[in-house]
């Protein structure tokens, strides 16, 4: 291979336990993270990201499967031994060492003298703007503080991967917020590959590259955010990514990449499709809230994409507004229209709706 | 490297959590000195308790019932009468266990509300109660029985008081009763039966408590119905604390009674005191001892188990 | 202070007990103290404020035999304290970070084992052992019991202490390069320090107040401050044996107050 990737595990499986009572907690995921990529494990607790992350820092072992890092296979080495430096979810900062202490005893395991890791350890900590504070222990730090601190133990060894276990999830709402632009930006000047565990899915649109999906030990999809959300692979990634609808259907006819299918109480609904199916097979159709337009409706039938129902439920939410509607053949739709200039049809509970769904809008997944 | 059993190897596995893989060999010290120094020791006196005795001390090494058979029968001076029953060493077994159980009841009554108040204190002054009794706990035992029983001899100042209140006329004879060694089993356990139930209710959730206030519960029904139950592993902890030394106890019997409230522990004692020993004869009333205690733990784990698979 | 009749809490009476069970704890070590500074020869009757007793204990006929006990007691209470404290927390490491094996809930009580044997059983047992493998009973036979009974109660603390450390500590040593042995010395054992002092001094104490066992596996010449006190008091208790006995009593609470105060640094710490 002329161009190695960063990181890439193959078919990596985790049991734990041992048969009847063992429990799988991956299940053969492969990816692959490209050199400088800012890469995210993206799932709900329990899904194996966790367990994928800590296997590559080598902490846990790896049941079957491999893992190179720039193409030399790590999955035998202890942690130790890996180029690969972590920051823990609760920043597992020394409580009895001072910052700086903190920030070069990676270096110093290294072997290198006091003075060299003093001096990139310092480096570091001015980087993440704490040079001030290399004489304090970590407990007069703040959260956000510590997490500087977290970040500038592990970047300063130099690894050549990071590994990042749900850093924010410990900060308030703010300070997460202007700590995601400012990761991003470490990873951008450093210019190392990083791999970032998190159950949020705005904290993974905002920062990755790309980003895998889990669910249950196994992977659901990888891609970037754009594609992960406009495109979901299947039922779990367009239910736990953003909010959709979830509609079950019947292929009538498949025509190339669109299909039509029939809905509730006999609608028919042009969908896209990605993966291969036949006629006659049932499927779900996910359809983005956002991509339904509403409009006032008095007559019972329009065209072919146009459905009619009773608003259910009406919520002014700022800068959109939410829609429940039962549709005449029985579907829940819950739509979201922004806004934006004041022209929002206003309605009310119990009136009637036609609703537009955006061309391409309706995707059907297999499963 | 020195020290611990050095680094992985690169052909070792790697381990998942830093110190997983070497268990066995962090464990190895605690089981050699306790196995080695102790359970094969253990298992030794369940042998010498099978052996003949020998008359200066010691054993001859002759498989022989007679340990266990001098426990429960009398066959006279020279063992040729036909058996009857012994009593005197049943009667010492029964007196013990019911001393170390009225021990543990009396420690119960007074170190309940102890517990409790202490566990219930403000976090400021908490402290200074709970030193308080923990400074027993760790004072030598045999101070402290030495420091009763100067308390209570017949000249001891107890009695001088109760004589200068004009309580009393003469002093009370209180050393070599019962009723001494009584007092001396529940004054040297007490502070066992605290310690564990503090713990317990200082986990408490008085959320409970006020749950049931709430619900028209009386307080002494919050405290019978709810957290009684609910810190009742405390309690049973507490009492087998009590219980199990008070059982074993040497020196409150050895210090504060005479020959006629021999307990298990001087029975025991004396079998390898001088000429006048019989090991086999000691080494099987300590097997039985150990026996009576293993089953006082087998019930406790029992309750253990339950209260953990139950209702939480 | 919280209204009595709103606050679950408060049981009526439970004061009187606290203070009834204090006065019985504290009643007969304080009359020691008292009488231990009574310059009378007869225990019985005050005679006025005195050290004479305090130094009889040190230079009275029997302060030879107090002062080699003393060494005794204290030699052996510190090699004890000190082997069964790093036994100790190499098994708290084992038993909570160590990986699962067969048997490893058995390895847990095996630990706590001479906690369960009733201290006489103990010694019975070890004075057979020691007999039937021909080791002379004495300074040596003494230490090595009283490691074996210290290795529990400085489990304790220890094992305590290190449940609540979190993994992650050693796991950010070893990412960072740090070999295990490093991870122990450099990270580990520094945030379990207040558990492995309080364990070394629950040891230590548990050791020095030890006297069952010690009077078992001792022998003839060799004396602890126990056997020397309990030997003493055979004859009837002597104002001497009084003084000793409260220089035991402060030894004693220097060393809870000491643990108790190292607890409280643990727990700022943490």
């Amino acid at each position: 291979m002329a161009n190695t990737s960063a990181l890439e595990v193959r078919n990596a499986v985790k049991v734990y336990g041992v048969k009847p009572n063992d429990v799988i907690a991956l299940n053969d995921v492969s990816i692959s993270v490209e050199n400088n990529e800012f890469f995210t494990l993206l799932g709900p607790s329990g899904c194996g990201k966790t367990t994928l992350l800590r296997m590559i820092a080598g902490f846990e072992t790896i049941t079957q499967g491999s893992i190179r890092l720039f193409g030399e296979n790590i999955e035998n080495l202890p942690a130790n031994k890996r180029p690969v430096n972590t920051v823990f979810q609760q920043y597992a900062l020394f409580p009895h060492m001072t910052v700086l202490q903190n920030a070069a005893f990676g270096l110093t395991m290294l072997g290198k003298s006091d003075k060299e890791a003093n001096s990139v350890a310092g480096r570091m900590l001015e980087m993440v703007q704490l040079g001030g504070f290399a004489d304090r222990k970590p407990g007069q730090l703040s959260g956000g503080q510590q997490q500087r601190v977290a970040l500038a133990r592990a970047l300063a060894p130099s690894p050549k991967l990071l590994l990042l276990d749900e850093p924010l999830s410990a900060l308030d709402l703010k300070l997460r917020h202007s700590m995601r632009v400012e990761l991003k930006q470490i990873q951008e000047e450093m210019g190392i590959t990083f791999i970032f565990v998190t159950h949020d899915q705005e904290e993974a649109l905002t920062m990755s590259d790309r980003m895998a999906v889990m669910s249950n030990g196994e992977l659901q999809q990888i891609g970037t955010g754009k594609e992960i959300y406009e495109q979901p692979g299947n039922r779990f990634v367009a239910d736990f990514i953003g909010e959709t609808n979830l509609l079950s259907a019947t292929v009538e006819s498949v025509k190339g990449s669109h299909a039509t299918c029939v809905i509730g109480n006999n609608t028919r609904l042009e969908c896209v499709v990605s993966d291969a199916i036949e006629a006659g097979s049932s499927a779900h159709i996910s359809i983005r809230p956002e991509r339904i337009s509403l409009a006032k409706s008095t007559v019972s039938s329009a065209g072919q994409d146009t459905l009619t129902g009773v608003v259910s439920r009406y919520v002014y939410l700022g800068t959109d507004t939410q829609c429940k509607l039962l549709l005449d053949d029985g579907t829940k739709i819950n739509c979201r229209v922004q806004n934006a200039h004041g022209s929002t049809t206003d309605l009310a509970v119990g009136e009637r709706a036609s609703i537009h769904i955006d061309q391409g809008a309706a995707r059907l997944l297999v499963n | 490297m020195a020290g611990l059993p050095s680094s992985t190897s690169a052909k070792e596995k790697p381990s998942a959590g830093v110190f997983d893989g070497i268990a066995i060999r962090l464990l190895a010290p605690s089981w050699l000195m306790i196995g080695f120094f102790l359970l094969v020791p253990v298992a030794m006196m369940l042998v010498y308790s099978f052996l003949t005795k020998e008359f200066r001390g010691g054993v001859i090494w002759e498989p022989s019932l007679a340990a266990y058979d001098q426990f429960i029968f009398d066959r006279g001076l020279f063992g040729d009468e036909p058996p009857v029953i012994e009593w005197t060493y049943i009667t010492i077994f029964a007196r013990s266990i019911w001393q170390a159980a009225l021990a543990t009841v009396l420690c119960l009554i007074i170190g309940f509300p102890t517990a409790y108040f202490i566990a219930t204190r403000p976090a400021n002054t908490r402290g200074v109660w709970l030193f308080l009794i923990t400074i027993p706990y760790w004072v030598n035992l045999l101070i402290r029985t030495v420091s009763m029983k100067f308390l209570i001899r017949d000249t001891g100042p107890l009695n001088q008081f109760l004589i200068s209140t004009g309580l009393i006329d003469s002093p009370i004879h209180i050393v070599n009763t019962n009723f001494a060694v009584q007092l001396g089993l529940f004054y040297s356990y007490l502070p066992f039966m605290v310690l564990p139930i503090y713990a317990a209710v200082e986990r408490y959730n008085f959320a409970l408590s006020e749950a049931a206030f709430d619900l028209y519960a009386s307080r002494w029904t919050t405290l019978r119905k709810i957290l009684i139950p609910v810190v009742k592993p405390g309690i049973i902890a507490g009492c087998i604390l009590v219980f199990i030394p008070s059982l074993g106890a040497f020196l409150a019997p050895d210090l504060l009674g005479g020959a006629k409230t021999f307990m298990i522990g001087s029975l025991i004692e004396e079998q390898f005191k001088g000429s006048a020993g019989n090991w086999p004869f000691g080494a099987a009333a300590s097997m039985i001892l150990l026996s009576m205690v293993l089953v006082v733990l087998l019930f406790y784990a029992r309750q253990q188990t339950r209260s953990i698979n139950g209702a939480r | 202070m919280a209204n009595t009749t709103t606050d679950v809490r408060r049981y009526p009476g439970f004061l009187a007990f606290t203070i009834l069970c204090l006065v019985l704890l504290y009643t007969p070590m304080i009359i020691v103290t008292i009488y231990s500074f009574n310059d009378s020869p007869s225990i019985t009757k005050w005679g006025g404020f005195s050290w004479r007793w305090y130094q009889d204990v040190f230079f009275g006929i029997e302060a030879a035999k107090f002062k080699t006990a003393a060494w005794n007691s204290l030699s052996i209470a510190t090699m004890a304290g000190i082997s069964a404290t790093v036994i100790a927390t190499s098994a708290a490491i084992g038993m909570i970070r160590g990986n699962s094996f067969k048997g490893k809930s058995l390895s847990f009580g095996l630990i706590n084992l001479p906690l369960m044997v009733p201290e006489i059983v103990s010694a019975v047992a070890t004075l057979i052992f020691f007999s039937a493998i021909g080791i002379t009973r004495g300074y040596f036979s003494i230490l090595i019991a009283h490691m074996v009974f210290c290795i529990p109660f400085a489990y304790l603390p220890i094992a305590a202490r290190l449940e609540g450390i979190e993994k992650s500590y050693e796991e950010a040593a070893i990412d960072l390069y740090a070999t295990r042995w490093k991870a122990f010395t450099k990270v580990l054992m520094p945030l379990l320090a207040p558990g492995i002092i309080s364990g070394f001094l629950l040891a230590f104490i548990i050791s020095l107040d030890d006297f069952i066992i010690t009077n078992f596996v001792k022998g003839a010449g060799v004396e602890t401050l126990p056997t020397a006190i309990f030997g003493s008091v055979k004859q009837g208790i002597k104002p001497n044996i009084m003084a000793l006995s409260t220089l035991m009593l402060l030894v004693s609470v220097f060393f809870v107050s000491l643990s108790y105060y190292v607890s409280k640094l643990g727990e700022r710490s943490r």
